[in-house]
């Protein structure tokens, strides 16, 4: 082991080998791995081809919520397909003894949102599932990464990957946020900054008071989207405010156990000195309410500005790029953001569908009126976080505003069930794609944070949360 | 897996930047359970009109291009999502080898778990052979990962960069879980000593 300043990525990375080989390539431990319907079925399937078990059912954790109805759950799954994917997920979970929430399950909801929620992730894992925004575990200190299917095959059947190790990549956002501004208009702003391939290779650590003072929630959202910038995995060092989420949560260890877990994971931030291949500074200050303009989550604008001329183009595969964009979302150069009108409100996803973001939506909604004309879905992330929320009262909130209150799932935004934006609709929404069809064959989406998303419920156009207040 | 050793076939160009996995093959298609067929839902959205029709002048439907092999494409190419039909798609419609400036790391990692071939180049290489794939049906390219070569349909020879144990494995057609179920005994090891110095990392069925 060396002696020189490591980063909490090398820490993580190196208490994982298992074996490397000359080239560099490791044998990767794999602590948790998480799955879901989309992408597990043919990776089961190989198992059973090779006549392969799974090495370690206990450190799997599976659920359904790509295909999952928001609406009643006592109608079943109406299309055939999403049914199927579903049934095969469940029968799967049987036969290779893995545990799985199921539709009907208080504890279901988006697999990146119930990991956390149970204490399956915790501090100093590596961390897999078949879904690129596994990448939001990293808010606990975790390494965690998106993989395919054959990866997926790879960790069931021997609990470990083949890996090589990534650049280390420091983002420090430090001083106050203004106010309207939270942890969704910090990741939109790194993501403006470093462009959608500006991680890749990286393991992006976050630093500085900023990301320091966000909740769990806040720094779950900014790892969240940790791939829209390129790199697989985002990594925020564990703190007092980690250890007390966790605390009691299901799966976390207790007693004795739970002091060594905590001595342990105080020994992960990163060391004084240690070495970034990149580093990237940004003033909290200077962060207004963001939106995205384009079908990159790189295109990136404060609420008050306008779409971007092609004289900001930087060559001329951007200006072409540019032009596409303006065409497939029905925008002018020039055109001011606010005179957008939206179709479509969408608040949820594994990026903003927890507690705080429904809470931080409905202190904008209390006491208003959606716009007319404009259907606006509130998804919780779990069935946690719905009953959490209906505590609290917060569902009526949204229910008395117009907003239709929903089961947890991934819903609109990926569109995989029946939640979609139609062609040429458009959507304010808290997800974290805006790609052509992401949200339906020609929607055309927005992303924003949950009250910028409230804000646009209510004015029936994008608007400055600001003035809402 | 298919071996990769040499590819000789025509190429089609895709000079656009950040093609992300959701155009490769959109959500409609991640509903099967299967890894086989979906070249149906290939550039599913700028392949076909909102009615299903075939649009005649995207690149892959152009009859010069229907037996591509090779795709070239701008930079960021398979960024997004991380599903591997993505691949299987490309895959499925006969391309064994995408060539452009820079790629999405968990794409990138999928193809070489599908016989598939990614290979990043300098912008200007991939200018090049973006000319190349322009021409058609007569300019075919040649991939020789032996050798680490591309040969141009003029003769001229770019050399590129592999990772040496995916190059391996590639050639060799082998599965990585074949070969990590050899290291058996040192898993077995690993967590023998994990479970000694951290119990409680086991403690996922506690609840």
């Amino acid at each position: 082991m060396s002696t020189k300043p490591r980063t909490l990525f090398d820490k993580i990375w190196e208490s994982h080998v298992v074996n490397r080989q000359d080239d560099g390539t490791c044998l990767l431990y794999i602590d948790r791995h998480l799955t879901h319907e989309v992408t597990s079925a043919p990776a089961f399937e190989g198992l059973r081809t090779n006549k392969r078990k799974v090495r370690r059912p206990d450190l799997t954790l599976a659920v359904a919520d790509h295909n999952v109805p928001t609406t009643d759950r006592a109608k079943g799954i109406e299309d055939a397909e999403s049914r199927l994917q579903i049934e095969t997920l469940r029968q799967n979970c049987k036969e290779f003894g893995i545990r799985l929430y199921d539709m009907d399950d208080i504890r279901q909801g988006i697999v990146h949102i119930i990991g956390p929620e149970q204490g399956f992730t915790l501090p100093g894992l590596t961390i897999v599932c078949g879904d690129s925004h596994t990448s939001t575990h990293g808010a606990f200190g975790s390494l965690a990464f998106g993989i395919g299917t054959s990866e997926v095959e790879h960790v069931l059947a021997t609990q470990t990957l083949l890996q090589k190790p990534a650049k280390n990549m420091l983002v420090e956002v430090t001083g106050k946020l203004p106010n309207g501004v939270g942890a969704k208009d910090i990741i939109l702003a790194i993501i403006g900054k470093i462009g959608t391939a500006g991680g890749t290779g990286h393991v992006i650590e976050y630093s500085g008071d900023a990301i320091r003072g966000l909740s769990m929630e806040g720094r779950m959202t900014v790892c969240n989207m940790s791939i829209e910038g390129g790199a697989r995995a985002g990594l925020i060092a564990p703190d007092e405010k980690t250890f007390e989420y966790l605390k009691g949560r299901p799966m976390v260890p207790k007693g004795a156990a739970w002091e060594a877990a905590v001595a342990y994971w105080k020994t992960l931030p990163s060391d004084p000195g240690a070495r970034y291949d990149r580093e990237l500074r940004l003033a909290a200050a200077e962060i207004p309410p963001l939106v995205t303009w384009g079908t990159s989550p790189e295109d990136v604008v404060p609420v008050t500005g306008t779409i971007p001329t092609l004289d900001a183009a930087k060559d001329a595969t951007q200006r072409e790029a540019y032009e596409r964009k303006y065409e497939y979302m029905g925008l002018k150069p020039g055109q001011k953001l606010s005179e957008l009108k939206v179709d479509h409100v969408f608040i949820g996803s594994c990026t903003n569908g927890r507690i705080e973001d429904i809470r931080s939506a409905a202190a904008v909604v209390k006491g208003r009126k959606v716009a007319k004309g404009v259907r606006a879905l509130l998804v919780p992330g779990s069935g946690l976080v719905k009953e959490q929320a209906e505590q609290e009262g917060l569902d009526r909130i949204f229910r008395e505003a117009g907003f239709e209150w929903r089961e947890p799932g991934c819903s609109m935004c990926l569109a995989m069930n029946a939640d979609k934006v139609g062609y040429g609709e458009r959507c304010a929404s808290t997800s974290n794609r805006n790609f052509e069809g992401r949200q339906g064959r020609g929607g055309r989406t927005h992303l924003m944070s949950p009250a910028m998303a409230a804000a646009a419920a209510i004015a029936g156009r994008l608007a400055d949360v600001r003035e809402l207040q | 897996m298919d071996k990769f050793t040499k590819l000789t076939g025509v190429a089609a160009p895709l000079p656009r930047v950040n093609v992300d996995t959701d155009a490769i093959i959109p959500k409609q298609y991640l509903k099967t359970i299967k890894r086989t067929g979906l070249k149906a839902g290939l550039f599913y959205e700028w392949r076909t009109n909102q009615d299903g029709s075939e649009k005649p002048d995207f690149v892959l439907n152009k009859p010069a291009y229907k037996n591509a092999q090779i795709l070239v494409a701008g930079a960021n190419f398979g960024c997004g999502s991380s599903r591997e039909h993505a691949p299987w798609a490309l895959l499925d419609f006969g391309i064994r080898c995408v060539i452009a400036p820079s790629f999405g790391d968990i794409f990138f990692n999928n193809c070489f778990k599908n016989g598939m071939l990614p290979i990043a180049l300098p912008q200007a290489e991939v200018d090049k052979l973006m000319q190349d794939a322009e021409k058609g049906a007569n300019a075919t390219i040649s991939v020789d990962l032996e050798k680490q070569e591309i040969t141009r349909p003029d003769g001229g020879v770019i050399k590129f960069d592999i990772d040496p144990f995916r190059k391996y494995c590639l050639l060799n057609g082998f599965d990585d879980i074949g070969l990590t179920l050899r290291q058996k005994e040192k898993i077995d090891g690993y967590e023998a000593e994990r479970r000694r110095t951290m119990p409680w990392l086991d403690g996922s069925r506690a609840a």
